[in-house]
């Protein structure tokens, strides 16, 4: 075997699933997913959650033959450092130390990581799961630029009067979620330019419990002995520094496979081998930076509530000031259709904004709620939860959002719809309205009329609980701003109505 | 492949062959139409001209509608002028069409104290005022819509207004505007010009001089019309400006029951000997703008000559027909129109027939009938109603209406039309939004239903998406 060749295939590898998992993020069309949905499901925290027991014993069985490929083929977040740490390759070789591993903290986060995730703490979950984290950076900070890109495509088409591309509005879903995302990034690029992958061998939870099998891996980087000249060049290119080129010792928890040790080295000396343990080395000295995150929590925006100021018209032509809407205080929050109950939905969402990214309706946004921190809530002032679309359901890799049919949606209770006398038009103006149960899909409002009404002309809405599935389509068309007069409230358990 | 039966395939190349005889023939007969290379050309001086009875005016067959003025380019979206946005009038081009017009014969000019969202007759006083005063005639309307403006003293002020904006002392042509229109028309018509005394002062001001000639516009309901008009021997109306083109003439009651065909509109005023003034003859630049296979008919017949010109030339072609008024927001519209109008060519009788044809066809497409003249905006809802009826009427012209999602194309119908809603109108100014007040309907001359329309293109989005066509 050609001493590249590990190195060579674990590149390939790595570049498509990380351009797999990247586009997903980033198609706003709905389609990607279908090719390369398999690759956010393959995930080994959702996987966790979403309790796919295939895929879980798979990447065992992968991690006990090979090591921690996982690490350096389908984690995209440890691919995404590696081509960091790439790059700065390009500046300074040979850059690398070794160093021992940071047991304590590293296994101190996996066991915080295990407790908060049994207790449900949503948000700390997603903060340190890698695959998560890697997504919030792609739905917070590359999919704006990607969109900007697909509008100025956008705007060429309409020019030439074709459809090909349309426009996608780039708004901030959630201003905490965004700095979490924005941190994160910075906190990463910054380990990783310095010193590889400080982040995977001492925080990341994932990669601390691959360690307890990789390190019985039928595979492993071997040094022969024999061949050995103690250059300590494969140490000086182990971005995991896990080798002791001097002691002819690799620390297999944290090798990930990825071959860098023996493409470079001099003697071919190393050799990915079924091969006994190493012996443990005598002494090391050095340490490595620990990476620190911190993160911000905003505040929520302000509520008015003046109804909609109708305009009068006096002149012909122009367009009336349309105020924002603000987002109503909703009792229970929203979730997708398809997650079940509250509690069930927050224990297996790993925040990793996927389905966010892929909402076609600017319904989902992460939550700024400090305990659910980023996992998706469901609010309609720029859209409702249409009924022919699926798609937070059909990408889900956690078994957050159960999958779910058209059919099946259309009836499915994600909400409750409550009317606020104060803010209606017909109460407020005495004009008639009734554009809520024009657009209900439910059929679930009707107009009656308004008692004291002597014109005959006035109806208010009647939602009608028992068929009410909280899809915001009345909230999103009423025209009371920028509180909605009629408006949906979550519901702990989903249920079939 | 399509399946051709024999007789299908002798009949596709027996049309072939007479289309080419056609030709040939037209060849022969050296048809100027078809031999003449170079584009017809406005003549200066030759402009067309009808005589007003009563004072002698001489009136352009052309009239310049100040009611879609040009606004600063780069602070308007593209393709809007002055009624859609309030982006401000471009005040050298207005300058630069008017004198430009004046200077080919058009002496006839049609305001409003609402036109271009209450700014053109200060920019038509400004543009006007720069040449003598016996170069043109002005037409300015008593705009009294809103409830406001319906006690004497307001409207007066409005009166008294034009006459400031337009820096003038008398007005050639005042108008009652828009009768016809509300839910109940008489009451309507008692509540901005009866009650108030408005008419009676100004029948005194036209007696002062103040006002030369004095009529009124007509849309909607027919009965403001026949009464005004049964009037007659006691106001002496002097003009009547009505909506009339190819389209209207015979179809415009099958178009919408509740309006009135231009053929009986124009007939009544003949037979008065009341001048009639032309509005809408494109019907806001439709009838400019038709589908590929009409377009290709008018022009295999007069390869020359623009699409406008016909609708121009049905009107001209009336001789009791004062003149016929084009809001004329770009140069070469104006252009356009002056090779139509100097001279005009009437049309004869087989020409007339098959406009009526054309006209069917049209009717056939069931457009829905806006003519964009944003009476109906702004919505107190925010909508954008003439855009949301402008992206569907493009999508019938362009084929891209689904009937059914059989359609050959569906999918790109599909995509067309809901790609190309978003991009012409904003999300929040879309059907959905519309809350069935009713406060345009009483405003739209063309009295479209307007919210049961805006009902009928949403559920149409509606399938669309949902996939439930």
């Amino acid at each position: 075997m050609h001493k590249k060749t590990i190195q060579r295939i674990r590149r390939v590898l790595a570049a498509v699933f990380f351009l797999g998992i990247t586009l997903m993020f980033l198609d706003f069309t709905g389609t990607l997913h279908t090719f390369f949905g398999w690759m956010a499901k393959a995930q080994f925290l959702p996987s966790v959650l979403a309790l796919n027991f295939i895929v879980i014993a798979i990447l065992l069985i992968i991690t006990l033959l090979f090591g921690r490929c996982y690490c350096s083929v389908i984690c995209p977040m440890g691919v995404f450092q590696d081509g960091v740490a790439h790059v700065y390759n390009w500046f300074k070789k040979n850059r690398y130390t070794y160093s021992k591993a940071h047991n304590i903290l590293r296994y101190t986060v996996l066991g915080l990581f295990i407790v908060v995730l049994i207790a449900g703490v949503g948000s700390l979950v997603a903060l340190l799961a890698p695959y998560s984290a890697y997504g919030r950076i792609v739905q917070n900070l590359f999919s704006p630029i990607y969109q900007w890109c697909n509008n100025g495509l956008a705007a060429v088409s309409e020019h030439f009067n074709r459809y090909t591309f349309y426009s996608k509005e780039v708004w901030m879903r959630s201003l905490p979620t965004f700095i979490i995302a924005a941190v994160t990034f910075v906190a990463i690029v910054i380990l990783a330019w310095r010193n590889g992958r400080t982040y995977c061998n001492n925080i990341c939870p994932v990669g601390t419990f691959l360690s307890f099998f990789s390190r019985f891996s039928w595979f492993k980087m071997h040094i022969d002995e024999e061949k050995c000249v103690k250059c300590g060049l494969c140490t000086k290119n182990c971005k995991a520094s896990c080798i002791d080129g001097k002691n002819g010792f690799v620390d297999y928890s944290r090798c990930v496979t990825c071959g860098n040790c023996m493409a470079v080295c001099p003697k071919e000396a190393i050799e990915y081998k079924h091969a006994k343990s190493n012996p443990v080395p005598a002494t090391s000295t050095e340490s490595v930076d620990t990476g620190k995150r911190a993160f911000l929590i905003g505040s929520a925006v302000a509520l008015g509530t003046a109804a909609f100021a109708q305009e009068k018209k006096k002149v012909d032509g122009g367009l009336a000031f349309i105020e924002d809407k603000v987002a109503p205080e909703r009792t229970t929050p929203i979730v997708p259709a398809g997650s079940g109950s509250l509690d069930r939905f927050r224990k297996h969402c790993t925040g990793c904004q996927l389905c966010v990214s892929q909402c076609p309706n600017d319904v989902l946004r992460p939550s700024t709620d400090l305990m659910h921190l980023m996992q998706p809530v469901m609010s309609y002032e720029r859209g409702w939860c249409r009924p022919e679309c699926t798609a937070c359901s059909d990408v889900c890799p956690a078994g957050a959002i159960v999958k779910i049919t058209k059919e099946e949606k259309t009836s499915i209770k994600k909400g409750q719809a409550v009317w606020v006398a104060r803010n209606c038009i017909v109460v407020a103006d005495g004009v008639p309205c009734g554009n809520c149960a024009r657009h209900c899909p439910a059929e679930a409002i009707e107009m009656v009329p308004k008692r004291g009404d002597d014109t005959g002309k006035l109806f208010i809405p009647a939602v009608n609980e028992s068929k009410c599935i909280g899809c915001g389509a009345c909230e999103y068309v009423c025209p009371a701003r920028p509180l909605t007069a009629i408006f949906v409230n979550g519901v702990e358990q989903q249920r079939t109505v | 492949m399509k399946d051709i039966s024999r007789r299908d395939f002798l009949k596709i190349m027996g049309a072939g062959v007479a289309a080419t005889a056609v030709a040939a023939v037209g060849c022969q007969n050296n048809d100027p139409a078809w031999t003449d290379a170079t584009p017809l050309k406005a003549q200066k001086g030759k402009m067309t001209y009808r005589t007003n009875p009563k004072t002698g005016d001489k009136v352009s067959l052309l009239g310049y509608g100040m009611m879609r003025l040009p606004v600063i380019e780069d602070k308007a979206p593209k393709g809007t002028s002055g009624r859609e946005t309030p982006a401000p009038i471009d005040q050298k081009m207005v300058n630069k069409l008017v004198d430009k017009a004046i200077e080919y014969g058009v002496n006839y000019f049609d305001t409003s104290p609402a036109y271009c969202q209450g700014r053109s007759e200060h920019a038509t006083g400004i543009a006007l005022s720069r040449h003598k005063r016996d170069e043109y005639f002005i037409a300015t309307k008593l705009s009294n819509f809103a409830p406001t403006t319906w006690p004497r003293e307001a409207s007066i002020k409005m009166f008294e207004n034009s006459l400031k904006e337009l820096q003038v002392d008398y007005i050639d042509y005042l108008l009652l505007h828009s009768i016809g229109g509300g839910e109940d028309c008489m009451q309507m018509l008692r509540n901005r010009y009866y009650d108030n005394g408005i008419l009676d002062f100004l029948l005194e001001q036209r007696e002062k001089g103040v006002i030369r000639n004095l009529g009124f516009s007509y849309h909607g309901d027919v009965k403001a019309y026949d009464y005004l008009l049964s009037r007659h021997d006691e106001y002496k109306w002097d003009f009547v400006q009505i909506e009339m083109n190819y389209l209207d003439w015979h179809f415009a009651n099958e178009i919408n029951e509740h309006n009135t065909e231009a053929e009986y509109l124009y007939n009544e005023l003949d037979k008065r000997k009341i001048p009639a003034v032309i509005m809408e003859p494109l019907l806001g630049g439709r009838l400019a703008n038709v589908p590929d296979h009409i377009a290709n008919e008018m022009k295999s017949r007069e390869p020359q000559r623009s699409i406008a010109s016909w609708a121009f030339r049905f009107c001209g072609t009336y001789p009791n027909v004062l003149t016929s008024l084009s809001g004329m927001t770009y140069m070469d519209h104006l252009d356009d129109n002056l090779v139509s109008h100097c001279p005009l060519k009437p049309l004869t009788q087989e020409e007339l027939d098959f406009l009526e044809d054309i006209a069917k066809k049209i009717y056939d497409l069931k457009n829905i009938p806006c003519t964009a003249c944003q009476y109906c905006m702004p919505c107190p809802f925010g909508l954008d109603i003439p855009s949301i009826f402008a992206h569907y009427n493009k999508c019938i012209k362009e084929g891209n209406l689904a009937r059914t999602a059989d359609d050959s194309e569906f999918k790109k119908m599909r995509k067309a039309f809901l790609v190309g809603y978003d991009r012409s109108v904003p999300k929040l100014r879309q059907a959905d939004h519309c809350t069935h007040c009713g406060e345009c309907v009483a405003h739209c001359p063309q009295r479209i239903r307007i919210p049961e329309m805006m009902q009928m293109v949403d559920e149409y989005v509606e399938k669309l998406k949902q996939g439930t066509l």
